[in-house]
């Protein structure tokens, strides 16, 4: 049964320029291995095509059961320059912990 | 020589609360052994506004938070000999200093030794064009002669020459944020400058503290989810650095918020791109091989930051006129609220696809689609879209008629748009385009100046 990622880790997104990173954070580190297989680039720029990322990153932090996202010119030319209300990007760390993740894919 | 450090944090940003420092000042007076004070109140904007400012009256063009935020502790912090590092010098630290010393004496503290770091403006050491040929991700600066400020990101050497000389309050203009831990950490622990994995750990202690309350449960409590108590009265975070570069961060007892694995973790990585290569003006700090242990009730501990040589070039925050931002807002509520606000979006875009075609016209609706909006300017309502929706139009531009036009259009719906549309509100702000350079060391040439020898 996949669940949310806000359901199993944090979120915290920042911004510089046009660029946005978001730390994902198991809460527990066993989900690490789980999240690691699934939530790819890939899936993350599939969540965020709507602002067109020009490229996505996925750093992997085994060590802190963390993973770090950057997604490039996603901010409206960033919060100087963006039209919207959230030029910083902060509100976007939810929009990625609302992929899902399938904690026992090998149970299905 | 001591084998630890306390650094307290003041303040996150220009818009942080005036009393955090109170309760940080109060357990670093108890501490044993170095103590400092940090403030970061310097975002990018800021420090353009203060440049302008400044211009106009030779006496201001420092960070508006100042007074505001040393009022509450500036005497305690003098009395009991915790030294303030701040960044709230913005474009002008030596008027900076000379209004802390007015404060010192209205507020009947012992006078202080204050410190100016500058030189880290930029404005006139390079043309225009040879900033635009040192910009980095973008083409803002091709062709623009109007640039208002230009700062690089001073590192942390300065710092603690000023501390060196017996300042208790450091003003400084831009340096990179975790500087002002890091200067500190030379100072009283004696580390050298090329020694790599401590400035690492005395760059990730300043990146640690610089957003305030972000390490202690600000910018994360999530009810159900991430409960955090005691928010209202959450407290400002404290490192304690020992000489070896490792760290336990904490904050004052009785204070609300949390310190612990998750919220620490996520303050490590916030605004990082490459953890292993985090760029400091006095290092390259590698965040791969942090172990973070919580070892007691809101105390973390840190270990492992490993760093390299400091980059060949600095970054320099360069920004010109932006133009402005006009925002306005309307709302449409009750049976039918989507079509009716459907309706008023399709009657700006019609108005302004005739008046100012070239204008990019952004359209929201707040409360159902806003934040996480594509930002085109069709406003695609979902199903279900809730009966209380407030429109929202945005535009920006140099030409300031097309964007008065767009909010005179909006404000026009009262009248000639649907029924009930209500409560429109309309803004105008200046704005400033801000772009990152890289340049080479030799433009860096910091100054430290103690208050005296320049009054």
């Amino acid at each position: 049964m996949p669940v949310p990622l806000h359901d199993i880790a944090n979120a915290r997104a920042g911004d510089k320029g046009n660029r946005l990173n978001i730390a994902l954070v198991c809460r527990d580190p066993k989900h690490y291995a789980a999240i690691a297989s699934q939530v790819t680039a890939e899936r993350v720029a599939q969540a965020f095509a709507a602002r067109q990322p020009t490229r996505v990153t996925r750093y992997d932090l085994p060590k802190l059961a963390a993973f770090n996202f950057v997604l490039d010119d996603v901010l409206e030319g960033g919060v100087n320059a963006s039209l919207g209300l959230d030029g910083h990007g902060k509100s976007l760390s939810f929009l990625l912990l609302a992929i899902t993740v399938d904690l026992y894919p090998d149970n299905r | 020589m001591p084998e630890r450090a306390f650094i307290g944090s003041g303040a996150g940003f220009a818009g942080d609360r005036s009393d955090a420092a109170v309760a940080v000042v109060e357990a670093l007076a108890r501490a044993d052994g170095p103590r400092f004070l940090m403030y970061e109140t310097l975002a990018e904007r800021t420090l353009a506004l203060c440049q302008i400012e400044r211009r106009k009256d030779a006496a201001r063009g420092y960070s508006p938070a100042m007074e505001r935020m040393l009022a509450p502790v500036l005497a305690r912090c003098l009395g009991c000999g915790i030294r303030i590092v701040g960044n709230f010098g913005a474009a002008n630290p030596m008027a900076a200093a000379r209004r802390i010393a007015a404060l010192a004496r209205a507020l009947g503290a012992p006078a202080p030794r204050i410190a100016v770091v500058e030189g880290d403006d930029l404005t006139g050491a390079l043309t225009p064009a040879e900033f635009a040929a040192r910009e980095i991700d973008g083409a803002l600066l091709a062709g623009r002669q109007d640039i208002i400020s230009a700062n690089l990101y001073l590192g942390a050497a300065p710092i603690a020459q000023a501390l060196d000389r017996g300042a208790d309050i450091v003003v400084t203009g831009r340096v990179a944020d975790s500087a002002l831990a890091l200067g500190p950490l030379l100072h009283a622990l004696r580390w050298r400058l090329d020694d790599w994995d401590r400035l690492a750990a005395g760059t990730m202690a300043g990146h640690l503290l610089e957003c305030g309350a972000q390490l202690t449960g600000g910018y994360f409590a999530d009810p159900g989810f991430k409960d955090v108590p005691g928010l209202a009265e959450v407290g400002y975070p404290i490192a304690e650095v020992e000489a070896d570069g490792s760290m336990v961060v904490t904050k004052p007892p009785g204070s609300g918020g949390v310190v612990d694995r998750l919220t620490v973790t996520e303050q490590l990585l916030y605004e990082i791109h490459d953890p292993a290569a985090y760029l400091a003006p006095d290092v390259v700090l590698d965040l791969t091989g942090v172990d973070v242990t919580e070892i007691g009730r809101d105390r973390v501990r840190l270990t492992g930051a490993r760093g390299k040589p400091a980059p060949e070039t600095l970054k320099a925050t360069v920004c010109v006129d932006g133009g402005l931002l006009g925002e306005a807002e309307i709302s449409y509520a009750g049976p039918n609220a989507a079509a009716r606000a459907q309706l008023a979006a399709a009657i700006v875009r019609e108005r302004m696809r005739k008046r100012a075609p070239q204008l990019t016209i952004r359209t929201d609706a707040i409360g159902a689609v806003s934040v996480f909006g594509a930002g085109d300017n069709t406003l695609a309502l979902p199903r279900g879209a809730p009966d209380d929706i407030r429109l929202r139009f945005a535009a920006q531009s140099r030409d300031a008629a097309q964007v008065s036009l767009l909010l005179d259009e909006v404000e026009a719906l009262y009248c000639a748009g649907p029924a009930g549309g209500a409560g429109v509100r309309r803004h105008l702000t200046p704005r400033l385009a801000s772009a990152s350079c890289l340049i080479e060391r030799r433009y860096a040439r910091p100054r430290v100046t103690l208050l005296e020898e320049g009054a």
